[in-house]
C-alpha cells in the first residue's frame, strides 16, 4: 500500500515537472512549480521526514510561488521563443547529465547498511540522544546540536543569500518603489478574502510559535517556524498591501532580526567557550549537561528562526518593490 | 464494534475518492472557468469531508481523529475562499459565464 503511494506520488512529480517544461505560459509555470512543492512536501511525508516535509510546504508550495509571482510582474507572463538550435545548450546539459549520473554510480545502494549514513555515527546519533540531550526528537538534536556547528553555517548560509537579494534589488531609490496594493487593486473589496485572512493568521501565527518551541519534541524548529512565520506574513502582505505590511514590520526591524538571529545562534558558540567548553557545546550553559543542551537548543533555534523569517520577508518586499518599468 | 467502525469509516473514504474522480472528470469536461471551478469545490467540500470523516471514524476516536476534523474544518474555511476569489477575479477580468454572455448579448 505504501509502495503503491510511493509510486502514486513520484508519478505525480514526474507528470508535474514534464508539464513545467512543456509549458510557456510563466503564470501556469509558477503554479505547476507549487504544484510540484506541495508534491515532495507529500513524498517527505511518506518517507516519514515531516521536519522537511514542513519546510518544503511552506518554501516550495507556499514562499518560493508568491516570489515567481512576484517575478512576473516585472519580466512579463511569455517564456522568450526557444533558439532555433540550441545546440551549445544540449551539449552542456548532456555533459552535465552525464556526470551526474557518474556521480550517482558512486552513491551507496538505497538503504545499505554500510552506506556511511547508516553507520556509527547514526548509531550514536540514535541510542544516545536521550541520554544526552535529552528530547526525543533525534533531526532536532542532529541539526542543532550534533551538527550545531554546520546548522550555524546553513543560516550564515540564508542571511549572506538575503544580503545578496537586497543588494540586487533593493539598493533602488524610494521613489521609484512601487507599493503592491497600494493602489486600487480588483481585490481591494475582497471583504471575504480580508475577512478570512484576519481569522486565519492569529492560527497561523500561533502555529509558527509552536513549531518554534515545540520543535525538541514534534516536527518543526527554528526553520520550519521561520518559512511558517514568513508564509503567514506574506499572506497579510497579499491580501493587505505591502504599505499595511510595512507599517507592521519597518525595514529596520527586518534587517535586525535578519543580523540579529544569526548574531545570537554565534554568541551562544562564543558563551560555550567562555565558560570553559567547546565552540556550540550546550553541555556548559547549566550545571545539568542535558539542561545546558536544552537552553542551548532553544536558543540557537530562535536565532534560526529570527534570521529565516526576517530574509523570507524582506525578499518579498524587495521583490514587491521593483518597479515594472 | 471497532470492525463495523473501520467499514464504515473506510466506505466513507471510498466513497470520497470515488467523489473525487466523478469531480475530476468534470474538472476536465465542463465548458467554461465557473462551472470547471463548480467542479473542483466538490472536490474541496464534499470529497475531502468523506475521506477525512471516514479516516477518522475508522481510526477510532482520538487526538489523530480531533486534527483530522481540524484539517476539514480549514479547508471547509479556506478552499471557499479560494473559490470565491479565483471567481471575482475571472470576472474582474471580463468572463462570463455562457449563458449569460448569450442572454446580454441576445440571440
Amino acid at each position: 500500500m505504501t509502495l503503491f503511494a510511493d509510486i502514486a506520488l513520484l508519478a505525480f512529480l514526474i507528470a508535474a515537472a514534464i508539464a513545467i517544461l512543456r509549458k510557456r505560459d510563466l503564470f501556469t509555470i509558477a503554479m505547476l512549480s507549487g504544484v510540484y512543492g506541495l508534491l515532495s512536501a507529500a513524498v517527505f511525508v511518506a518517507l516519514d521526514a515531516p521536519d522537511v516535509a514542513m519546510t518544503e510546504a511552506a518554501v516550495g508550495a507556499g514562499t518560493s510561488t508568491v516570489l515567481m509571482l512576484a517575478t512576473l510582474h516585472f519580466v512579463g507572463r511569455e517564456a522568450m521563443p526557444p533558439r532555433k538550435r540550441p545546440l551549445l545548450a544540449l551539449i552542456v546539459t548532456v555533459a552535465v547529465g552525464s556526470a551526474l549520473v557518474y556521480g550517482v554510480s558512486d552513491l551507496p545502494l538505497f538503504g545499505d547498511p554500510k552506506a556511511p549514513a547508516h553507520g556509527d555515527v547514526a548509531r550514536h546519533y540514535l541510542e544516545r540522544t536521550g541520554e544526552e540531550i535529552g528530547i526525543p526528537n533525534v533531526v532536532t538534536a542532529v541539526l542543532a546540536s550534533y551538527r550545531g556547528f554546520d546548522t550555524l553555517g546553513e543560516t550564515a548560509v540564508i542571511l549572506t543569500a538575503g544580503i545578496g537579494v537586497l543588494a540586487l534589488l533593493g539598493m533602488l531609490p524610494r521613489r521609484q518603489r512601487r507599493e503592491v496594493g497600494a493602489e486600487p487593486a480588483p481585490h481591494r473589496d475582497h471583504t471575504i478574502l480580508r475577512v478570512v485572512a484576519k481569522m486565519l493568521l492569529p492560527l497561523l501565527l500561533m502555529f509558527a510559535c509552536y513549531v518554534q518551541a515545540h520543535g525538541e519534541l514534534s516536527p518543526g524548529g527554528g526553520f520550519q517556524a521561520g518559512v511558517v512565520f514568513a508564509t503567514a506574513f506574506l499572506l497579510y502582505a497579499l491580501v493587505f498591501g505591502t504599505r499595511r505590511a510595512r507599517a507592521i514590520v519597518p525595514e529596520a526591524w527586518l534587517e535586525r532580526g535578519m543580523a540579529g538571529g544569526l548574531l545570537v545562534y554565534g554568541s551562544v558558540g562564543v558563551v560555550t567557550l567562555l565558560r570553559g567548553g567547546a565552540f556550540l557545546d550546550y553541555d556548559v550553559l547549566a550545571a545539568d549537561p542535558t539542561v545546558g543542551q536544552h537552553v542551548g537548543i532553544i536558543a540557537i533555534e530562535l536565532g534560526v528562526g529570527a534570521t529565516v523569517a526576517s530574509v523570507l520577508i524582506a525578499v518579498f518586499f524587495a521583490f514587491a518593490d521593483v518597479d515594472p518599468a | 464494534m471497532t470492525d463495523v467502525l473501520a467499514t464504515v469509516g473506510y466506505g466513507l473514504a471510498i466513497a470520497g475518492a470515488v467523489v473525487s474522480v466523478i469531480a475530476a472528470s468534470g474538472m476536465l469536461r465542463l465548458p467554461d472557468v465557473f462551472t470547471r471551478m463548480h467542479a473542483a469545490g466538490v472536490v474541496d467540500s464534499l470529497g475531502a469531508a468523506l475521506v477525512l470523516v471516514g479516516l477518522a471514524i475508522a481510526g477510532g476516536f482520538g487526538t489523530a481523529s480531533a486534527r483530522l476534523l481540524m484539517i476539514l474544518a480549514f479547508l471547509w474555511i479556506t478552499t471557499p475562499t479560494a473559490c470565491h476569489a479565483l471567481a471575482k477575479i475571472a470576472r474582474a477580468k471580463g468572463l462570463m459565464p455562457p449563458e449569460r454572455e448569450q442572454q446580454e448579448t441576445g440571440p
